[in-house]
């Protein structure tokens, strides 16, 4: 049994407005990570009634596993404000792991200048961060242990899908 | 070592083999050096495209650099005179947070005989992860390809009048951005093609990328004996290789690489061949007017066209530094799987 994702939107942006209203914050930059970070981050704008455009960002060229993988077959182009100086930036994403994605989010959010802040939301927390990246704003928390992971499928609808995580992602 | 090569001038070096994908493309697809557009796929192409887009948007960035080739040496080769291809490249690597080696050959130990391959065995010692050839001999990339080290890139910044597959890859991605669907198009390749490498490799990518209709616009002291096999529509006359067309890519007069006299003289050139603003009118309205550069202003185009709002000769150079990060990035994930 998953999670209900609209229902799990919700409370995000329960959690969300009570963040921004305690930081004193009136219009966030939402910007989600491709690709379901964007969908999450698009839900989220809307229930906030944020009135900025979505940023979008695609980490591939700030993987650290690039010199192991290679390049992604699809990088799809990162689309943010010109400049982020001095802006409060929501930074989405849908499952937040071993935090290697948001370790590279920030490092290319930080090339288009310098956030005031960033929060991190995302949908699902689950077990096995490999770096010090923790998330304000929750959606579910789950225990899956090694051998299976959560996706999120969509755009339309959103579900969340337990699966077998392949052995040979596992040795890489 | 069985083969020995000296790079001077008139150096015989093998021709390109009948199956370069052997040679630039990983077991698995994945493309390991860039020699030759000749033998790619559509996919592939489409690939390299998408992937320069997004590079492209890069510009919008405070910090125009992504971390993608951090550590990584690419070394640029140049045996022949450049400006734009070189500086591109080497912007291209910079962009990608790679170290750039500039080895200007005219001034390095090629000019006291020492062979190619030992030129390249020793900057492969100093352990760097790509070469950028550029050479007057058709087949050097692919030479220097099969010779390197595992683990190395090579890509071909032009070979003699054999190949530049960047340059051929940045005018589609120009085409792409401002026409979209290739399948409509009809795309006037105008001059020299006898000499060019330019547009050798432009006739591969446009019919790659199954381009409407290709033609070549030359007389036929400029055109290659084999230009039957290109598919491609042969035109001696310019005014009707012109009429309706979407694209037109002139090219420069090659008088460096003429071993004899082709042409009468510049001005006749200009006179048959030459794009005036008057020609331009017979094309689409809103047809592009490029050139890879260096433009023989009053040779092959008039300085109002190159310079004119058809003209989007600028775009291309700019275009060709995305297009060098995609090739680069993509030849360097390929290393690794």
């Amino acid at each position: 049994m998953t999670p209900d994702v609209p229902t799990l939107l919700d409370d995000m942006a329960e959690q969300a407005r009570h963040h921004l209203k305690t930081h004193g914050i009136d219009q966030p930059i939402v910007v989600g990570i491709h690709s379901g970070g964007v969908w999450i981050a698009e839900h989220l704008r809307e229930r906030l009634g944020v009135e900025r455009p979505l940023g979008k960002l695609d980490i591939s060229f700030y993987r650290d596993d690039f010199s192991r993988i290679g390049m992604h077959p699809q990088v799809r182009p990162s689309e943010l404000p010109e400049d982020l100086d001095g802006e409060h930036v929501l930074l989405v994403d849908d499952v937040l792991f071993t935090g290697r994605t948001i370790r590279a989010a920030l490092n290319e959010l930080f090339d288009y200048g310098r956030p005031a802040s960033v929060t991190l939301a995302v949908l699902v927390e689950r077990d096995g961060r490999e770096l010090p990246m923790e998330a304000a704003i929750v959606g579910a928390h789950m225990e899956l242990g090694k051998t299976e992971q959560i996706k999120l499928r969509g755009p339309e609808p959103l579900r969340l899908e337990r699966v077998a995580i392949d052995p040979e992602d596992l040795k890489a | 070592m069985t083969e020995t090569l000296i790079a001077h001038p008139g150096a015989r070096l093998p021709e390109p083999g009948p199956l370069p994908n052997r040679l630039q493309l990983t077991d698995d697809g994945q493309l390991r050096h860039m020699l030759t557009i000749e033998g790619l796929n559509r996919e592939l192409l489409t690939e390299i495209l998408d992937t320069a887009e997004s590079f492209a948007n890069m510009n919008e960035k405070a910090v125009k650099k992504v971390p993608l080739l951090r550590g990584k040496t690419i070394v640029n080769l140049f045996f022949e005179a450049s400006t734009r291809t070189r500086t591109t490249f080497e912007l291209a690597a910079k962009r990608l947070s790679a170290d750039v080696l500039n080895v200007n050959i005219n001034t390095s130990s090629a000019v006291k005989g020492e062979s190619l391959l030992d030129t390249l065995r020793n900057i492969e010692a100093m352990n760097v992860d790509m070469f950028v050839v550029r050479h007057e001999e058709s087949g050097t990339a692919h030479f220097i390809a099969r010779h390197v080290a595992p683990g190395i890139s090579v890509l071909n910044a032009g070979d003699g009048r054999h190949a530049h597959p960047t340059q051929a890859l940045l005018d589609m991605f120009t085409i792409r951005r401002h026409k979209g669907d290739f399948t409509k198009l009809k795309v006037a390749i105008v001059g020299d093609i006898l000499h060019s490498r330019v547009a050798r490799s432009q006739i591969h990518a446009l019919n790659i990328l199954q381009t409407g209709e290709v033609r070549v616009v030359a007389p036929c002291s400029l055109l290659p004996a084999d230009v039957d096999q290109l598919g491609v529509h042969v035109y001696n006359d310019l005014d009707a290789g012109l009429q309706d067309v979407d694209v037109i890519i002139m090219l420069r007069l090659q008088r460096e690489r003429m071993e004899h006299a082709h042409l009468p003289s510049e001005h006749e050139y200009y006179q048959l061949f030459g794009l005036t603003s008057r020609r331009l009118q017979l094309a689409h309205p809103t047809c592009l007017v490029m050139h890879p550069g260096p433009a023989n202003r009053g040779v092959e185009i008039e300085s109002a066209v190159a310079d004119g709002p058809h003209s989007v000769i600028l775009e291309q150079v700019t275009y060709g530094i995305s297009v060098r990060m995609a090739v680069m990035s993509m030849v360097m994930g390929a290393h690794q799987a």
